[in-house]
């Protein structure tokens, strides 16, 4: 039986890992709910945010602050043109049309990357202090995992409250609901798409510049896998909910720190392969995962 | 001569030909352009079999990389030779440790192998469809490659399996090519070819029409499995070293670009893409070496080629560049009119 230490140590890791895989899952889930399109370069995303955020974080006169908003930014815009040239000219077409592309983007952004800074994987030094452990009755954790938590669950809400009661929120979830009528309302849906995609792709580069921070190194292929586990994570919370790719997240998120860490050593490797048999038995149980409302659409 | 005799005259005389071709080939070129050619013949097997799911009964697979791992896998460990199984995975079972088997027989058991992964897969994951069966597809390739990086006692793990024997030749993959697009062409000219198009436009009046729809597309996925297990076991063949980063994503993703780019739903198209996509890329990959800025090569430039020319080809021309239609060879010789 393992110490009530370890658990508790088992499940802050959850924690950490829940959150990143929310933050992507809501980027996905968002972008899915209004355009039924499965983003492969969104994880991609997370890794250039990630990159943005070493740079940044090289030159240590900028505060920790900089070096999380100023890839939001940058790489929020870089999620509109990305929607502007591959996604917007396909609106309309076949699902697989956007589908197909979205897996081009993905090799685009991440050959793109290997040509200007090598293939090579660089590590991801954080100023100090922000590594230091605490100890607060038997359970240790370090300022990081606080602050990685913490701006999770900020962004999460901010997007809640955004989604909730700004008129584009409303004019997103319209959208969502049913695209073709709110275009008829009288929706910008120009403007509501590129919000989406705006604001996943801010996520990603949260994402990315927390998975970069916990395990610390940054290389082109670092986006894809979290990527796609983090549209696990949205299948199972219920594909274009957004509480639904929060509540996947973090179950994702503990289901696999504890099944690496409560399993023999020897299933460790397997940890992949159990996210997406988990993927399987949920498509198979119940596709439109634990908050979807359930739709005639045969997933 | 009847029709029936003439189209038999023109087969043989287009394979002569083509027999000449490889033989002068093998002949006058070198190790380099040969295995160019013969990659070429694997890719038109990749694709003319992805086509049968992703072009004709429109289920959007992106396995095609897991079957072919299964293939490569289970041929390499089939003609291996003893000596080379003894010392390299000594934790083999003993009935596996001996055998050594012909490379046609090994190539016909791993595109099995794949094909009954594909069938016990199928069954569930085919009541999926549109994203979320691609999806399941890459969960699926993602198992595989989890198996071959931690089932150290049959893969060696991520080390690979090495010093598999050289035995694919261009008279080997030409010949498997052939017998690849004979049968899949014959297969989607057929009832079930066309069972398999109403699939694909509409499954409703396909089955009430009386089309068997899961069972239709339960075959097409299963004989695009057993293709993309062959293939692979010619790839491990002509590759000699296989590891599970040689069966990624990136694979799937140049196999659908040569079936986006040549046209889904022919098997012409899957062809033409199959050879433009192929010798493209190589040409670039020259480039790349070529362009070195400040001494190192700009790799990557060939692959945002591919993802760029195969996202205009959708955005501009989605119907690929043969848009569903077949090519026909020219009849050399013509059957004489009944007079």
């Amino acid at each position: 039986m393992p110490s009530s230490s370890y658990i508790a140590q088992q499940f802050i890791n959850g924690l950490n890992l829940g959150s990143v895989y929310a933050l992507v899952a809501i980027g996905l889930t968002i972008v899915y709910g209004i355009l039924r399109l499965i983003n492969f370069a969104h994880g991609d995303l997370m890794m250039w945010g990630a990159y943005l955020s070493l740079f940044l974080l090289a030159n240590s006169f900028l505060p920790l602050g900089v070096a999380v908003l100023l890839p939001m930014l940058v790489i929020g815009g870089v999620g509109v043109l990305m929607e502007r040239v591959a996604y917007r000219p396909l609106r309309g077409a076949p699902e697989v049309a956007m589908l197909i592309t979205s897996l081009a983007v993905s090799t685009v952004i991440q050959n793109s990357t290997i040509m200007t800074l090598t293939a090579q994987p660089r590590s991801f030094h954080l100023p100090e202090g922000v590594n230091q452990l605490h100890q607060v009755a038997g359970i240790s954790f370090a300022t990081l995992d606080v602050l990685s938590v913490s701006l999770a669950v900020i962004l999460m809400v901010g997007l809640t409250l955004f989604v909730r009661y700004t008129r584009l929120g409303i004019a997103m979830r319209a959208s969502a609901e049913n695209l073709r009528a709110a275009h008829l309302m009288g929706i910008n849906i120009d403007q509501v798409i590129a919000t989406a995609f705006a604001i996943g792709s801010a996520l990603a580069a949260v994402a990315g510049f927390l998975w970069a921070a916990k395990f610390g190194t940054v290389e082109p292929f670092m986006g894809f896998l979290p990527g796609l586990k983090a549209f696990v994570a949205a299948v199972i919370g219920g594909i274009g909910v957004i509480p639904g790719a929060v509540l996947g997240g973090y179950l994702l998120g503990f289901a696999e720190i504890f099944f690496v860490g409560f399993l023999p050593p020897e299933f460790a490797g397997y940890r992949d392969a159990f996210v997406f048999g988990l993927l399987l038995v949920i498509l198979l149980i119940r596709p439109n995962g634990i908050l979807g409302a359930p739709t005639d659409e045969r997933a | 001569m009847t029709p029936r005799q003439a189209r038999l005259l023109n087969g043989l005389i287009y394979l002569g030909l083509m027999a000449l071709l490889l033989f002068a080939a093998r002949q006058g070129l070198n190790n380099y352009y040969q295995r160019i050619l013969a990659v070429i013949a694997i890719n038109i097997i990749l694709t003319a079999s992805l086509n049968l799911t992703n072009g004709y009964t429109g289920d959007f697979s992106l396995g095609h990389a897991a079957f072919m791992a299964v293939g490569a896998y289970s041929a390499a460990l089939l003609t291996l030779p003893v000596t080379v199984k003894s010392t390299l995975l000594r934790e083999l079972p003993a009935w596996l440790q001996g055998l050594t088997l012909p490379f046609p027989v090994a190539i016909v058991i791993g595109g099995a192998l794949a094909a009954v992964l594909a069938f016990l897969v199928g069954i569930p994951v085919l009541r999926l469809r549109g994203h979320y069966l691609a999806v399941a597809t890459l969960g699926l390739m993602v198992i595989v490659r989890v198996v071959a990086n931690n089932w150290r006692a049959v893969t060696r793990g991520a080390k690979g399996l090495n010093g598999i024997p050289p035995l694919t030749n261009l008279w080997w993959a030409y010949g498997w090519m052939l017998l690849a697009l004979f049968l899949i062409w014959r297969l989607v000219h057929s009832p079930y070819g066309r069972n398999m198009l109403a699939v694909r436009e509409d499954e409703l009046v396909a089955s009430a029409r009386g089309v068997r729809v899961f069972h239709t597309r339960l075959f097409a996925f299963v004989v695009g499995a057993f293709w993309a297990g062959a293939a692979g076991a010619l790839w491990a063949h002509l590759i000699t070293a296989i590891t599970p980063n040689s069966f990624s994503f990136l694979i799937t993703f140049n196999i659908i670009v040569m079936l986006v780019v040549g046209g889904a739903g022919s098997v012409s198209g899957a062809v033409l893409g199959a050879v433009l996509m192929t010798i493209i890329p190589e040409l670039l990959r020259r480039v790349e070496t070529a362009l070195a800025m400040g001494g190192t090569p700009l790799y990557g430039l060939s692959q945002i080629v591919i993802a760029v020319a195969v996202t205009l080809a959708i955005i501009y021309r989605r119907q690929g560049l043969l848009g569903g239609r077949e090519i026909h060879l020219p009849p050399l010789v013509r059957a004489t009119r009944p007079e």
